[in-house]
């Protein structure tokens, strides 16, 4: 039955990818990481994965020239709005109002998974973490505030050249290492962190399982992953796409599509085939009254996912 | 350019620990600096590389300023901050010295049992613990028309006490013990502050191509009347009622004064006070306070004119007056029942416990004036906004109410503490502590709060500024209601002892 959704979702995603235009709030909320991520793989399509890696990140490197060249205007229109990344009243006003609930998740996950205080102000001294689809970077800021030594990567350029600007003007945030280029990249690179984190990520790639599988090998054994996405559930439908595109407008009509939502079981079924092994699950309910996010067991719009890795 | 800020962040490391450990150097140079530094010299005196940064400048050095400070050095996760507070009262640097046979201070505070629970969390309660600091289990409250009164009893609440009232400089000298001897990265400036560019990076980009101010862009820069320079990512106003971090980040009050000025002195009996009296008289109300030791306080709300006569009236007719005020001046001794034998409240209170309420008693008298006579203007002040881009207002520069219940700096003490607490939520989380959307959480959890209590406070201001026959009964059934119907006493009472929010409000 996986499979199955993994094929649909395939597809989906593939056709998303011409028919979609990308509009200042869309990027709000998929971070853009959809044509960092989408974009290679998309149109290497169904390739097997025994093709060789190697070969894989030649052709992402030949598409990425080609893409630029595709998607002009909307390279164009997105790079327009970067710089309103840490604008918390912009067009990213949603994803910053998330980010203190999302961290908080990670903060009380990390912690107790590695030992770390967490009354203190910075638990995460001495761990290397990878914030995966960085964007503007506002999730990588925190952490490294948090103490971590975080490497950010998107595969958008612009955003990577907001990300290090906006970070340069804190001494804290100014040792952030941001590259623009994608979590296969690392892999080949061999590079491995202590956490992986990649949010609101997973609903915008091309295959979900390999993407799994690339950030399975960039945690360490004992290490941690920490993704979120959007559930495939009606109620998701009824709030992600009928009424925050429709009704309230805080996203473009077309951000996402429903069939490319994960529900949480598909999700830890993919992780496990990736020596992932989820610990903890969390669900964001949004209070219209307060404008807050908080964390709660319903997980049946936006969700959240811990897993370590296996030891082998 | 990366590398620049390393290096000028590594020169302000280490000129913070140098400074925090001369801080007894600092504050002796501290006073003596002349302060003649006009407005236009500044920008020439302060040069790129030397300005020193600072996690939070706190603008006003006061009750509600050191409480901030406290606070903040008393959490785990803000300990580490690197605070510095800017006030040119030389106090903050040679030390409050307070002798414990003087008579009190006639400027006073009334602390609620929720201020006290919090000096206890920051650590200061030990600093004020041996000085003179006195409790009260009861109060009463009545008017001069004698139709109505109310007695509360800490037991109404369950509790030991309703308040204590302590003298301003005894809390002032508690915090900045507490402060002193913290384990916490501070730095006092005696000093005033003059300009605040909240953009300071671009500006001076703009203005004179300095790159290196560029890296600074994110944060606030102070220029103090010393012609100290300083950034900050969050610049906390508790600069009092008239808020030169409120004027200059550009925030809009509303309110008004009263035509009413207050005044206040220590007076002492012949035996000792332990209840809090206030009265309601034509002109504003006059409230006794306990002070222990046979002391009480007197905070006497008048028009302006009267105030003046009051306070140059001989010390022997003054106490006449107090001692008139206080009993039959202006109107009869209430009576327990407002209808005759017919009480219509008396069957609200039947299923209640009575909880002892006394019948109406009269103050003791006052034998003798024992301070000065002090005279100060009343109003009611409020920011409309609370915080913008690195900016917090707390206490009076962000609300400033009428004195009656003594609410004013509780106020102040619970937007110090919800500003730490909201700080170190934030640093767990990892955000910019200047960030507008965190500050906006502090605001939106103090703000109804406070204006709530303006609200009901002026509204008893001016429920008592028309005598008027119907109106004064209509007052005096309030009290009798608020006598009687316990439920409603005892959430006046909780309200009152800043423990809860009255139900109305939330």
């Amino acid at each position: 039955m996986a499979s199955k959704l993994l094929h649909r979702v395939r597809a989906v995603s593939a056709r998303l990818k011409y028919s979609r235009t990308l509009s200042p709030t869309l990027a709000a909320f998929a971070s853009s990481r959809l044509l960092s991520d989408v974009a290679p793989s998309a149109s290497t399509s169904p390739a097997p994965q025994s093709s060789g890696s190697s070969d894989k990140f030649e052709h992402n490197a030949k598409s990425s020239s080609v893409r630029s060249s595709l998607k002009d205007p909307e390279l164009a229109k997105f790079s327009a709005i970067a710089d309103t990344w840490w604008d918390s009243g912009g067009p990213f006003k949603p994803l910053h109002l998330m980010n203190p609930t999302r961290l908080a998740f990670i903060r009380s996950t990390l912690c107790r998974h590695f030992g770390k205080d967490p009354s203190s102000a910075r638990p995460f001294e001495g761990m290397k973490i990878v914030d995966v689809g960085c964007g503007g970077g506002i999730l990588s800021e925190p952490l490294a505030r948090m103490g971590a030594s975080v490497t950010g990567v998107d595969a958008v350029d612009k955003n990577i050249k907001i990300a290090r600007i906006h970070a340069d003007l804190d001494p804290v945030t100014s040792t952030i290492e941001y590259c623009c280029t994608t979590a296969e990249k690392l892999v080949e690179e061999q590079r491995k962190f202590d956490a992986v984190i990649s949010l609101e990520v997973i609903e915008h790639v091309a295959d979900p399982a390999e993407f799994c599988q690339s950030l399975s090998a960039l945690t360490i054994p004992e290490g941690a992953l920490v993704i979120s996405t959007i559930n495939r559930s009606m109620r998701a439908y009824a709030t992600a796409i009928v009424a925050a595109e429709y009704l309230l407008h805080w996203l473009p009509k077309g951000t996402h599509q429903w069939l490319s939502f994960l529900t949480p079981e598909e999700l830890v079924l993919i992780l496990q085939r990736s020596s992932i092994c989820v610990k903890e699950m969390a669900g964001f309910v949004y209070n219209p009254l307060t404008g807050r996010w908080s964390l709660s067991d319903d997980v049946s719009v936006n969700f959240i996912a811990f897993g370590t890795k296996n030891s082998q | 350019m990366n590398r620049f800020i390393r290096k000028s962040f590594a020169v302000n490391l280490g000129g913070i620990r140098v400074r925090s450990r001369c801080l007894c150097g600092a504050a002796a140079a501290g006073p003596s600096g002349s302060i003649r530094q006009s407005n236009h010299g500044q920008e020439q005196q302060c040069s790129g590389t030397s300005i020193a940064q600072y996690d939070i400048a706190i603008v006003g050095g006061g009750m509600v300023g050191m409480s901030l400070a406290c606070s903040l050095a008393s959490m785990p996760l803000t300990k580490h901050l690197n605070v510095a507070i800017i006030d040119s009262n030389p106090a903050l640097v040679n030390g409050i010295r307070i002798n414990k046979q003087d008579p009190p201070d006639p400027r006073v505070s009334t602390i609620t049992p929720a201020t006290t629970s919090m000096f206890r969390d920051i650590g200061a309660w030990q600093y004020l613990q041996p000085y003179r600091h006195a409790y009260f289990d009861q109060m009463q409250v009545w008017d001069y028309t004698g139709l109505g009164y109310t007695r509360y009893h800490a037991r109404d609440v369950d509790k030991d006490s309703l308040g204590c009232v302590v003298e301003n400089k005894v809390l002032q000298s508690s915090l900045l013990l507490c402060i002193q001897n913290a384990d916490f990265q501070k730095r006092i400036f005696p000093s005033r502050l003059v300009s605040m560019s909240l953009n300071p990076g671009l500006k001076s980009k703009q203005m004179d191509g300095i790159s290196s101010e560029i890296s600074r862009a994110d944060l606030a820069k102070l220029h103090l009347s010393d012609g100290t320079c300083l950034y900050a990512k969050l610049v906390v106003g508790a600069d009092g009622s008239k808020s030169q971090v409120r004027e200059l980040a550009g925030f809009k009050t509303t309110g008004w004064n009263y035509s009413q000025n207050a005044v206040i002195c220590t007076v002492e009996h012949a035996s000792e006070n332990q209840c809090a009296w206030q009265r309601f008289l034509p002109a504003g109300p006059i409230a006794l306070l306990p002070m222990g030791d046979n002391f009480s306080n007197i905070v006497w709300t008048m028009n302006p004119k009267e105030a003046l006569d009051r306070k140059s009236m001989t010390e022997i007719d003054f106490v006449k007056t107090v001692n008139h005020a206080l009993d039959h001046g202006f109107g009869p001794h209430p009576t327990s029942s407002l209808l005759g034998k017919g009480n219509i409240f008396s069957w609200f209170g039947a299923g209640v416990p009575t909880s002892g309420n006394g019948g109406f008693e009269i103050p003791p008298k006052v034998v003798k004036l024992a301070s000065e006579r002090m005279v100060f203007p009343l109003s009611l002040r409020h920011a409309n906004d609370y915080v913008s881009k690195h900016v917090a207002l707390i206490g009076d520069a962000a609300h400033t109410v009428h004195p009656l219940a003594g609410q004013g700096v509780n106020l102040g003490f619970g937007d110090a503490f919800a500003l730490s607490r909201v700080i170190g939520e934030a640093i767990a989380v990892g955000m910019d502590i200047g960030e507008a959307s965190l500050l906006k959480k502090y605001e939106a959890e103090r703000k109804p709060a406070n204006i709530a209590m303006m609200a009901i406070l002026d509204g008893f201001q001016k429920a008592y500024s028309v005598d008027f026959g119907p109106l004064n009964i209509l007052r005096a059934a309030g009290f009798h209601a608020a006598n009687y119907i316990s439920p409603l006493k005892r959430s006046i009472i909780s309200y009152a002892s800043g423990e809860q929010r009255l139900p109305l409000f939330t």
